[in-house]
């Protein structure tokens, strides 16, 4: 019995993160919406999504039409609704944010439409165009792959998508917080994407795997690449291999794919090795795993962590103890990491130095998050720049005919709803590219 | 040292001492023993009890009251109830009861009757018997009673509302009150028939017939009484900007400004009160806000109006009656070259853009909208272009943020009785 309960104390510890609004707070929320006229709101969201109309539309009932204002700029709605770091986008632009209000929380609004719409409407909200005969290729299942499958099967053309796990949603499915993405949201959200129709997903087909660009370019009128950033950087210091010592992305899916989440094997003592919203997601879910201490470090200070401050104070909030301008010097191991040294840091002339102090912390788990980079070996005569794809202003890539987006090209913040943009904008660009209106 | 007492409320009505003006109107909360004692209890000066029939006692129905909202919250109420659906003897029993209990508080008694001298005169002199201090004359019910012949089918035809008065004063010596309909054409003829027929002071105004909203899957007005609906008496917050203009109309009336108006119409706080009795009611009553919230918000109508009187130097509620009679004028003597414009305080402006698309889709054009290199967002006035309309004003949600601000055009004033392009003056 009281394991039982250990168990269930854990899987609470992973109910969601914010709780959906019932309609009577969706309706009280919308209520403080001032409907601004060329709202800034919608200039700070990359989907730009027509805010406050949708926000009208709650207030006014008509929540399915609110979801398809939403929809209609960006078919994964759910998902940003559920992870947007609204604080430095829509929520941070609303007019109400200022020392004496609080901004509208369009996140939640957003969810409340988009969750009401797929619970309660039987028919995908969009229809296909008219078959234009074209077929598109898209290689990577993640938000960017699926939201131009889906913008592109509207557009008429058939399209084939091509995934390297074994289920759809990229990032959604395998890299966020578990908390943020209850109840299967991802293959619920997939699901609806694929109801439209004219949509065909392949899983285990890996670029330079059993997948060739080659194939592709002469079986397809247009390939869309979307493979996001598959591979992640190293520490570069020895025993970095020994047991314990994880990348981040791992473990948070390993965290995502066990439903019992009190099978999920965490440590006592913590590290985690970064200062992204990977790094915290990570440090996070490994408190509410159960481990005693968790440390994130970081070898820079909190103003350059690229993790919003929202997220840095959940960490804080969640007990996880932030130790800033410390580089890692070395992993201590036998057959298991046990420690960790660290060297202080400090900035000199601009440029990031080492002390001469150095400090030790016990570990039996490492977790690294210190960025992941695009596998380039896959992509064969595809032009690359700071390990990400160039691509021209209409998502073209240096080969004609191979579009890409989303973490794999180098366009503003790597955000799931940044990489919806790029596949939707794609897709445009591929319809005219085939002849299409744009 | 400020030697001033507490300013007071006490107020004469048409005759009757009332220790403050506020008295709940003749509708549901005043039905019965109970009701009126816990307002008595909360502090209210008075009530006109729930009116009145000849018996049998009328049959109520279910469901009986409509709402309508506007952003979750409710601007009005509508209802398709009828008079007491109790027994008469009932009814004039808990009254005596009620007035020996609590003699310092004032219980008007509000009858209606068919068209019949009779009926009228019986029934008047049966409530004047419990001892209560004044009558009240229900000719405004505008749904159920009308259709029997009663209610507004009395209230609407002027004749008659001065007959049915006349019958009234004559058989009995405490003040007769005639409460008027607003679903007429012109309040005056009511007021004026009123007053002919000899009342001592007019309330009004009675509800306004509304459908409040339609159910659309069932496809009927409502409140619903299983399928269907009816029309019902409007009232609460949305009514008090026709009741004030009611009564406005009639104190600024030569004929009728004597008259003693007991106000109705939407009266939720102490300002709404104060408002009316600039207007120049010598009472009020209330009945929605008791509705919604309980007796309880007297409490702040009390409070709240002695504050501003002591704030204002207003010592008693006469001091400051009918203040606002006088410079309540016909359209035509206003001053015509009078101007306004409006002011953005840019400084606490929080860039909604509400003003500039107002005025831009639906008025004068004169907000320009400008985005500044830093990205904020700046709204300016165009003053040759501004005709001081308010509509910027009104729809920015910063309190103050938009000034509407006189300028010295230097013409002089004119109004359009002196203007020369009104053809009477040539």
């Amino acid at each position: 019995m009281a394991q039982d309960s250990c168990n269930n104390t854990i899987n609470n510890n992973f109910d969601d993160l914010h709780k959906p609004l019932n309609l009577q707070q969706a309706i009280a929320e919308s209520g403080r919406c001032l409907y601004c006229y060329d709202a800034p709101c919608i200039q700070a969201c990359p989907t730009s999504i027509d805010i406050p109309t949708f926000i009208h539309q709650i207030r006014s009932e008509n929540t399915i039409g609110a979801a398809n204002t939403i929809l209609t700029q960006n078919i994964m709605g759910g998902t940003c609704a559920r992870v947007c770091p609204t604080e430095v986008l829509c929520e941070e632009a609303c007019v109400l944010n200022t020392s004496i209000d609080q901004p509208i929380e369009i996140g939640l609004l957003q969810r409340h439409a988009v969750d009401h719409l797929m619970k309660n409407s039987k028919q995908h909200p969009f229809e296909r165009a008219k078959n234009t005969g074209k077929s598109v290729a898209v290689v990577g299942a993640g938000p960017a792959g699926l939201a131009c499958a889906h913008r592109a099967s509207m557009l008429g053309h058939d399209v084939t998508v091509y995934e390297a796990k074994e289920k759809s949603g990229g990032l959604n499915e395998y890299g966020l917080a578990a908390y943020k993405m209850v109840d299967d949201f991802a293959q619920n959200e997939t699901d609806f994407i694929m109801d439209l129709g004219g949509i065909k997903v392949i899983h285990n087909q890996r670029l330079g795997d059993n997948l060739n660009l080659e194939n592709l370019q002469n079986n397809y009128d247009a390939i869309f690449i979307g493979v996001g950033l598959s591979s992640t950087w190293s520490l570069d210091l020895d025993n970095e291999d020994t047991e314990g010592v994880l990348d981040a992305v791992d473990f948070i899916e390993s965290i995502r794919q066990t439903k019992d989440k009190s099978q999920v094997e965490v440590g006592n003592d913590v590290i985690v090795i970064g200062a992204g919203n990977t790094a915290i997601d990570a440090a996070v879910q490994a408190k509410r795993l159960g481990a005693e201490n968790v440390t994130l470090v970081y070898r820079r200070g909190e103003e350059q962590m690229s993790a919003t401050s929202w997220e840095v104070n959940l960490a804080r909030t969640n007990g996880v103890s932030i130790k800033l301008w410390s580089a890692p010097k070395c992993i201590i191991a036998d057959e298991h990491v046990a420690q960790m040294e660290f060297v202080k840091t400090k900035t000199k002339e601009g440029k990031l130095v080492e002390t001469n102090f150095t400090y030790t912390l016990e570990a039996d788990m490492v977790l690294k998050a210190i960025g992941q980079k695009l596998e380039l070996d896959d992509l064969n005569g595809i032009d690359v720049e700071r390990g990400k794809i160039v691509v021209d202003e209409n998502y073209q890539s240096s080969i004609e005919g191979v579009f890409a987006g989303g973490d794999a090209i180098d366009c503003g913040e790597d955000l799931t709803v940044q990489a919806v943009e790029d596949g939707k904008q794609a897709a445009h660009a591929i319809n005219s590219f085939l002849g299409g209106d744009s | 040292m400020d030697i001033r007492s507490k300013p007071s409320l006490k107020c004469n009505v048409a005759g009757i001492e009332s220790i403050n003006p506020f008295w709940l109107a003749s509708a549901p909360p005043t039905d019965k023993y109970i009701n009126v004692v816990r307002a008595f209890e909360a502090g209210w000066g008075g009530v006109v009890w729930k009116t009145l029939g000849e018996d049998p006692a009328v049959v109520n129905v279910s469901s009986r009251y409509g709402v309508h909202k506007n952003r979750g919250n409710i601007v009005g109420i509508n209802n398709i109830e009828l008079i007491s659906d109790r027994p008469l003897q009932t009814n004039l029993d808990e009254i005596i009861r009620v007035r020996k209990e609590w003699p310092d508080r004032v219980i008007i008694g509000s009858m209606m009757a068919v068209i019949e001298e009779r009926a009228w005169k019986e029934l008047a002199v049966k409530i004047a018997e419990t001892g209560v201090q004044g009558i009240e004359l229900n000719l405004g019910c505008p749904h159920g009673m009308c259709e029997r012949g009663m209610g507004s089918a009395i209230g609407q035809v002027p004749e008659m509302v001065e007959k049915v008065t006349r019958w009234v004063k004559e058989v009995v010596d405490i003040p007769v009150f005639t409460k008027l309909t607003p679903n007429i054409t012109n309040i005056l003829w009511s007021a004026e028939a009123a007053q002919k027929g000899g009342c001592d002071a007019v309330a009004l105004i009675n509800t306004v017939n509304s459908i409040t909203s339609v159910d659309l899957d069932l496809m009927a007005p409502t409140p619903t009484v299983g399928d269907q609906g009816t029309h019902g008496g409007y009232c609460g917050a949305a009514v008090k900007p026709i009741a004030l203009n009611m009564v406005a109309e009639i104190t600024r009336n030569h004929d009728t400004k004597d008259l003693n108006i007991s106000a109705i119409g939407g009266i939720e706080t102490w300002k709404d009160a104060a408002e009316f009795i600039a207007l120049g009611a010598v009472g009020l009553q209330v009945c929605t806000a008791a509705m919604l919230y309980g007796f309880r918000i007297v409490d702040d109508m009390i409070a709240g109006l002695t504050g501003w009187m002591e704030e204002k130097g207003y010592q008693t509620i006469e001091d400051f009656r009918g203040k606002a009679v006088g410079n309540t004028v016909d359209w035509n003597n206003l001053d015509m070259n009078f101007d306004t414009k409006a002011l953005i305080d840019q400084d606490s402006c929080i860039e909604c853009g509400r003003c500039h698309i107002a005025c831009e889709d639906t008025s004068h054009q004169a907000i320009t909208f400008d985005v500044a290199d830093n990205g904020k967002r700046i709204f300016t006035v165009i003053d040759d272009e501004c005709v001081g309309c308010n509509l910027c004003q009104i729809v920015c949600p910063v309190p103050e943020c938009i000034d509407m601000v006189p300028v010295d055009n230097g013409l002089e004033y004119m109004n359009w009785t002196n203007n020369p392009l009104n053809p009477m003056n040539n």
